[in-house]
């Protein structure tokens, strides 16, 4: 299979530019705006989007992505709202890839075949799970890979050689190379240490790496991007939203153009 | 579903009770959590192991706890024999500190320097922060900040043990959320922190470890039933939150296929509503905290906050062995309101001169609804898995008597 994932790896190969991977909350600050920044995002520069399912229980977020799940949970956004999202947004782009980021129950809840017909139908072009470890590869991963959709695993510091195999077997599209053990939006991403990390991983497979968690500016963008084949940005972007909301949460005139003018200043780093 | 030979053997080398447990947990933790099963499995079999967790539990926490006849309760139900497993005699007042002498001494045969733990009511934070104490651990507790402001006494405690307690303010504030906060704590501090888990949930292996840690409290109980009426009990009781001293006391008993085996969960304002924490009765399958089990959510799989006057039992989740034996139809499993849970509480203070927590007041609670109708010669356990003395100003609270007047009057 080759999805919008890979096409557009294989073109940001050919161009001989790292791509640029970035995170929004689906439905933060609430479903229309979150439709409007997603619709800007690859004018702003985002090669690939990452959209995030909200949860009640984010426990490999930070505080901003936890914070982003609690403004759209209360703004009523759920997983068929998230899916409906991505059928409006394809409406429009039919080329960037978009892969959904979140964690297991509430795809287990809405059941493991009907989420994935709904998602493939949506254009969803892969997943990545947070709680769903290797161990767990018949769950979710299995069932993704055969229904056309890239499932994307995570590697981290604590993934050592022997275990490697196992974490990169039925991964596909690209891998995501976490740079710190921690969790979103924490520390700061060491370009030395990833470069390591990273020719270490390329030594197993030949898939992209993309690497996030910790990166927070263009210039941060740019020194990763060097290293790696992709760098993504979650938090930081978040945080934008965050910073332009009034008092009862509500998104301020002028959040959209002030969340996507940022992207488009972190999305100079790889260009 | 089919029988198996043996309730006792799970889980599988995958985690599993049937479909319940696993590990979905994040990669960063996923080599951690196959250390630990790799170590505990080296010392479950070590005699040396046992032998210092042996020695402590007696001279430390004061095992083995009594099994006590409770003659003027059976009296004034006029039904079944009626014994209390009295494990609210242990040091710091319940069954938690069996589980935490346990992984503490894991910890540090896993040479790590550091532990964590999250809390709800703050028994099992002070249970952690005394092992920590009495080892010479830092120790790190998070607690919902929610919880902090209902169970100053517990806060106070864990401070007094050198613990540093954070109350965590995201999400609702409360168990789960502390859960949560102390998975992201093991996340970014995995090589030298040791995480250790209330109660016989979480990833694999922390439900069977939990578990074998507290099956003394049922080994124990079996051994003492078996001098004291030369026979196994008729049935067991025992209140339900995560579920770690009700496995503790079922444990040892899953294939003596003549006890019946019933546990109590929080009925809270009863399960017509939202406000319970009967994961079982009134919650389904789901995946929470490294591990699948039934769960409070709603139809978008996000998970519901549970209700309980039992700041221990409102967890929205239960230990994954729990759901297996609840499928299975091994262990049947009922719930008592927070009214019934009062009432207990206050007829065994009445009867007994005992002030139990209000966790076991809920098994007691359904005791008292099924004791009168058994035959006098049916002998049942109950696990009296803590005490009062955390729960007299909620209780207080309840029945109207205004606490801080009355120490006003005493102290002019």
């Amino acid at each position: 299979m080759t999805t919008r994932i890979n096409t557009k790896f294989a073109a940001l190969k050919a161009e001989g530019r790292p791509g640029f991977v970035s995170y929004i909350m689906s439905g933060d600050p609430d479903y229309d705006t979150s439709l409007e920044i997603l619709r800007g995002l690859p004018d702003a520069g985002a090669d690939v989007i990452e959209l995030g399912m909200c949860f009640t229980d984010p426990m490999a977020d930070g505080v901003a992505i936890q914070l982003a799940a609690q403004r759209a949970l209360a703004g009523g956004q759920t997983l068929p709202k998230t899916l409906e999202l991505v059928q409006e947004f394809r409406k429009q782009d039919s080329e960037t890839p978009l892969i959904l980021m979140g964690y297991y129950n509430p795809i287990y809840i809405y059941g493991v075949d009907a989420f994935l017909a709904a998602a493939k139908a949506a254009g969803v072009d892969g997943l990545i799970v947070v709680d769903l470890p290797p161990e767990e590869d018949d769950e979710l991963c299995i069932p993704a890979n055969k229904a056309g959709m890239n499932f994307i695993r995570l590697a981290t510091p604590t993934t050592d050689e022997a275990r490697l195999p196992a974490v990169l077997q039925n991964t596909s599209g690209f891998v995501y190379y976490v740079s710190i053990t921690g969790i979103t939006g924490a520390g700061s991403a060491q370009q030395d240490a990833v470069a390591a990390a990273v020719g270490r991983l390329k030594a197993f497979t030949d898939l992209p790496i993309a690497v996030g968690f910790g990166i927070t500016t263009p210039e941060q963008v740019a020194e990763i991007g060097s290293v790696a084949d992709a760098a993504v940005v979650g938090s930081a972007i978040v945080r934008q939203i965050e910073a332009n909301l009034d008092e009862h949460g509500r998104a301020k005139p002028g959040l959209v153009d002030a969340v996507l003018d940022f992207t488009r200043t972190l999305s100079q780093g790889v260009r | 579903m089919s029988t198996p030979n043996s309730y006792m053997t799970g889980p599988d080398e995958r985690g599993l009770f049937g479909t319940f447990g696993g590990r979905f947990v994040a990669e960063t933790l996923m080599p951690l959590i196959l250390d630990l099963e790799r170590e505990w499995g080296e010392a479950k079999p070590d005699p040396a192991f046992w032998e210092e967790f042996n020695m402590l539990a007696k001279d430390y926490v004061g095992r083995p706890s009594p099994l006590y006849f409770a003659e003027r309760l059976t009296e004034e139900l006029g039904g079944a024999k009626i014994y209390f497993k009295r494990d609210e005699l242990n040091h710091t007042g319940a069954h938690k500190i069996n589980n935490c002498l346990g992984q503490i001494l894991l910890a540090r045969r896993m040479g790590k320097t550091r532990i964590i733990a999250e809390t709800g009511a703050g028994q099992h934070g002070v249970a952690t922060a005394t092992v920590c104490a009495l080892f010479g651990l830092p120790c790190t507790v998070y607690m919902g900040a929610t919880d902090v402001e209902r169970q100053a006494p517990n806060v106070f405690r864990m401070r007094l043990l050198n613990a540093e307690i954070k109350p965590v303010t995201s999400g609702s504030g409360t168990l789960k959320d502390a859960m949560n906060e102390a998975l992201r704590d093991w996340v970014t501090n995995v090589e030298d922190t040791f995480y250790i888990i209330g109660t016989a949930a979480g990833p694999h292996p922390y439900p069977a470890m939990v578990r074998d840690f507290q099956s003394v409290i049922g080994k124990e109980a079996k051994a003492q039933m078996l001098e004291r009426e030369g026979r196994l009990p008729d049935s067991l009781v025992a209140c339900i939150g995560g579920g770690s001293n009700a496995l503790g006391l079922f444990h040892p008993f899953l294939d003596d296929k003549d006890v019946r085996i019933i546990g109590v969960e929080a009925g809270g304002h009863g399960l017509e509503g939202d406000e319970h924490a009967a994961s079982l009765t009134g919650g389904k399958p789901g995946v929470l905290h490294g591990n699948r089990t039934y769960l409070l959510q709603d139809e978008d799989g996000q998970i519901i906050e549970g209700h309980s006057i039992s700041a221990g039992l409102d967890y929205p989740g239960i230990g994954p062995e729990h759901s297996w034996l609840r499928d299975i139809g091994r262990v049947e499993y009922v719930h008592a309101k927070d009214t019934e849970a009062l009432e207990a509480f206050q007829l065994c203070c009445r009867t007994e001169g005992i002030i139990p927590a209000l966790e076991p007041s809920h098994a007691l609670a359904h005791l008292t609804k099924i004791a009168p109708d058994l035959p006098k010669n049916h002998i049942m356990i109950m696990n009296m898995c803590g005490r009062g003395d955390k729960d007299i100003f909620t209780v207080a609270q309840h029945l109207g008597f205004d606490m801080a007047s009355v120490i006003g009057e005493t102290t002019q």
